[in-house]
């Protein structure tokens, strides 16, 4: 009788947690490109790569509790990876003939520097470039959060630390202008592979292709999410010193979450670079970092689904507000972030929540009336603590008690499950 | 010129006849005023938003952010212009209306808004741009989407397209003529170069040093070269490396907040137009405006207008760009150049018979604005424009006293041989 109450609510969660998913889908695979023309598309298309770093901070911030002001950092890397590998396909030695040195980017030569530097060389190679997108924030993100947190620095002095670490990158790739474009950047990006980017049919298959990888990592992330590492970090976050103390290497955790925004935020940088034909070191910095943590707040940042609608609605409304009221745009700006914190401190998701919710209770409760009404669905326990099976673990990610603090599955064990009593 | 009251319904016909009539031996294009005539079928082949009474524009600059202290001077100027134009019936009989978008102060927003203005607007043309970072930014869009950018700031040159018209100076246009004058009127041998680290000051330097050291007499050399990043406050050290290298002439490009600073604690110094020559190329009278006219007293700036020239059509713009933005409001170099972009547009249009963007393109050189406050500007083949350049000694009112001009228009050269 358990078992089969424990599948139905298997059903439910699985349904509950892949409803707003197959949503959002539908909504980025087939609502947009039909309603926007191309134009528009290709802004979705730039937000979404913001959409990353969101849900980067998503896993990270609100399921790691590692608030990271800095993750245009990992952005910024990215998109200057790939922009390296394209600048030096735009920079062939015939489009570049009138420059005192052809064949090299021109802002270098502007800089009067002769030979293309060393470092840049790799970058020719479309796999390496790939490869570096992938693994040069991730492994700097590694650097930085294990330092930090293996000297046990975390919380607020770990926040400002990644915004110093945005600051130096922003100090260094403009102080370094012969190198890396300086304050304006790496432009007139062309071509990949002799795939001509700016055209209207390459804008879809970008747009597409950024909607695919997005989606991906909205599922790998609820898979985290949803194994027993998903559930550490959320007790590491509640509670950081029992979960030490239960002998656990906190450390390596939260530098597993940092790593993963960053390598997130990476593919969005690589992507934004593709779509939008540029990069520049304005991504770099500390607003544009604080930026995406208010994308991240306004979806609710325990909702990965949430994160992404956010940033659609900061981003479509900055694009809105400043093309209808272009005196008064940053005040509605202003006004919405202002207005969405006050209101709904949980953000979209906690929105979306808090008025599904009910009505998903009065439904449920319909349903299993007659069928088990004796049957509490609390009393999931597991004997075994350290093992989870998925009926405990696949307790759905957005749980929240009433003050809509997300809650560690009720089935978790007994080393983690006080943990609820603090969380509120 | 009084356009603020030419809405009485009564004078308006007549006012832009007589506006329209006045105005064409001024353009040096007689006849073309026939122009709205023609339908719009037979001047717009490209889809552009140009109606029987209504042509569109753009406008892209930073309302907001960093950098709009100083373009709002470009944003006003070519209101200006495009409200002028207007009243003396437009241009080819259509009216222009203005869509503006705001860039503020961000190179993506720029190329986000540069998109929007061609693809879903299809502007005719934008007036836009101030940095370098953001022409950067914008232009593959234009060649993309085959636009027309008129851009006002004076600028590291290097740079060429057929979707832009530069209306301010190249960086040789700005600074081998002053270097010239400080040599021959200061008898400058020693130069000291300042700027702040990016793209403009480091290519003009770099021009400048080219010139002092293989184009001036022999015996002139660089003393010393400094960046400093944008935004920079401390010059201390700066000036006690000057103090020590004792150069006859500092030569400055250093943009933004960072010239408050750095005159204020020249000053502090003891460095002043009494004892030391200075020339910059980076402040107008925008600028002075914030580092307060008492400290620039007597340092020269070489640059192509200035708000003091003395000629007729400079005296009715200073009047009409003060009748409709306040007595107090100032008109540095680049204001200049952004009044300059609607007119040579209407001009380049009128000729082209045509608004489409490679009718334009085509069109625009060798067209001619004898109306321009700079007194005359003609467009060159690479699309910058042949101007004059003029040294102005600051004032403690916060102006320019004009002390030299060019003889001739120098020619823009943005690919400058043996400079670069």
């Amino acid at each position: 009788m358990i078992s089969k109450l424990l599948s139905s609510l298997k059903t439910w969660i699985d349904q509950r947690g892949l409803n707003g998913f197959i949503i959002l889908a539908i909504l980025l695979a087939v609502v947009f490109p039909l309603a926007m023309d191309s134009f528009r598309l290709n802004l979705v298309g730039k937000y979404l790569t913001y959409g990353f770093v969101a849900i980067g901070l998503v896993m990270a911030w609100g399921y790691g509790g590692v608030l990271s002001l800095g993750q245009g950092v990992f952005f910024g890397l990215g998109g200057y990876a790939m922009a390296m590998f394209l600048k030096l396909e735009a920079s062939d030695p015939i489009s570049t003939k009138i420059q005192s040195t052809p064949g090299i980017p021109d802002f270098m030569d502007w800089n009067q520097i002769t030979a293309l530097p060393i470092w840049w060389e790799p970058f020719r190679h479309l796999p390496f470039a790939l490869l570096a997108v992938l693994v040069v924030p991730t492994l700097l993100a590694f650097i930085i959060s294990f330092a930090m947190f293996k000297r046990r620095v975390g919380g607020v002095y770990f926040a400002i630390i990644t915004q110093a670490v945005a600051l130096i990158l922003t100090v260094l790739i403009i102080g370094q202008q012969g190198y890396t474009g300086g304050v304006n950047g790496i432009t007139d990006l062309k071509t990949m592979l002799g795939w001509d980017t700016r055209t209207n049919s390459a804008k879809y298959i970008l747009y597409f292709v950024t909607v695919a990888l997005l989606l991906a990592s909205i599922y790998g992330c609820q898979w985290i999410q949803k194994s027993k590492l998903g559930t550490l970090l959320l007790a590491m976050r509640d509670k950081e010193d029992r979960v030490r103390f239960s002998g656990y290497d906190v450390a390596m955790f939260k530098v597993f979450a940092f790593c993963l925004a960053a390598f997130l935020s990476a593919i969005g940088g690589a992507l934004f670079t593709l779509q939008v034909g540029f990069m520049s070191a304005s991504f770099v910095g500390i607003v544009p970092s604080i930026e995406m943590v208010i994308f991240a707040a306004v979806g609710g940042r325990m909702s990965l689904v949430g994160a992404v609608y956010g940033t659609l609605l900061v981003n479509f409304g900055k694009t809105y507000f400043s093309e209808s009221f272009p005196d008064l745009w940053l005040f509605l700006m202003a006004a919405l972030f202002i207005g969405v914190v006050m209101a709904f401190p949980d953000g979209l998701a906690g929105l979306w929540e808090s008025h599904i919710k009910g009505w998903l209770a009065r439904g449920r409760a319909a349903l299993r009336k007659p069928k088990n009404p004796d049957a509490p669905p609390s009393q999931i326990v597991q004997p075994d603590a350290d093992v989870m099976t998925m009926q405990e673990i696949g307790s759905p990610p957005l749980a929240r008690s009433a003050s809509g603090s997300p809650r560690v599955p009720s089935g978790a064990g007994m080393q983690v499950s006080g943990i609820q009593g603090q969380s509120a | 010129m009084s356009h603020d009251d030419s809405n009485d319904p009564i004078s308006i016909n007549r006012r832009r006849i007589m506006q329209g009539l006045a105005a064409l031996p001024v353009l040096g294009l007689p006849g073309l005023s026939f122009g709205a005539n023609l339908p719009t079928a037979q001047v717009n082949t490209t889809k552009l938003a140009v109606t029987d009474t209504e042509v569109t524009v753009g406008q892209l600059h930073s309302a907001t952010g960093t950098m709009a202290i100083s373009e709002t001077g470009s944003i006003q100027a070519e209101q200006l212009a495009i409200d002028q134009i207007n009243a003396m019936g437009g241009v080819l009989g259509r009216k222009i209306k203005v869509i503006k978008e705001d860039g503020a102060s961000d190179w993506p927003t720029f190329a986000e808004k540069s998109k929007k203005l061609l693809i879903n607007d299809k502007v005719a043309a934008v007036f836009g741009c101030w940095t370098s970072a953001s022409r950067k930014a914008v232009l593959p869009i234009f060649e993309k989407e085959n636009g027309m950018l008129y851009y006002p700031t004076f600028y590291e040159g290097l740079e060429q397209s057929k979707n832009v018209i530069y209306t301010g100076q190249e960086a040789t246009q700005q600074i081998l003529w002053g270097l010239d004058w400080a040599v021959k009127e200061k008898k400058s041998k020693t130069f000291f170069l300042v700027g702040s680290d990016y793209i403009w000051p480091r290519t003009s330097m770099k021009i400048a040093r080219k010139h002092i050291e293989g184009h001036l007499p022999s015996g002139s050399k660089v003393v010393g070269e400094e960046y400093y990043p944008l935004g920079t406050t401390n010059f201390n050290s700066l000036i006690n490396k000057i103090k020590v290298a004792k150069p006859d002439c500092i030569f400055i490009a250093v943009v933004g907040g960072s010239n408050v600073s750095f005159y204020k604690q020249l000053k502090a110094a003891g460095v002043t137009s009494a004892k030391q020559f200075l020339l910059t190329i980076s402040v107008t009278e925008d600028e002075v405006l914030g580092i307060g006219g008492e400290n620039m007293q007597g340092f020269y700036a070489s640059m192509k207008y200035f708000q003091s020239l003395d000629n007729p059509n400079n005296k009715k713009f200073v009047e009409a760009f003060k009748a409709k933005y306040g007595p107090k409001s100032v008109i540095g170099d680049v204001t200049q150049a952004a009044y300059l972009g609607p007119w040579l547009w209407k001009a380049a249009v009128e000729k082209a018979g045509s608004f489409d963007v490679d009718k334009i393109a085509a069109a625009s050189p060798g067209i001619e604005f004898k109306g321009a406050p700079e007194a005359y500007v003609k467009i060159h083949e690479n699309h910058h424009l042949w101007s004059r350049t003029r040294i102005g000694q600051a004032q403690a009112d916060g102006q320019f006293k004009v002390v030299a001009e060019s003889p001739e228009l120098i020619e823009p050269n943005p690919f400058p041989k043996g400079y670069q």
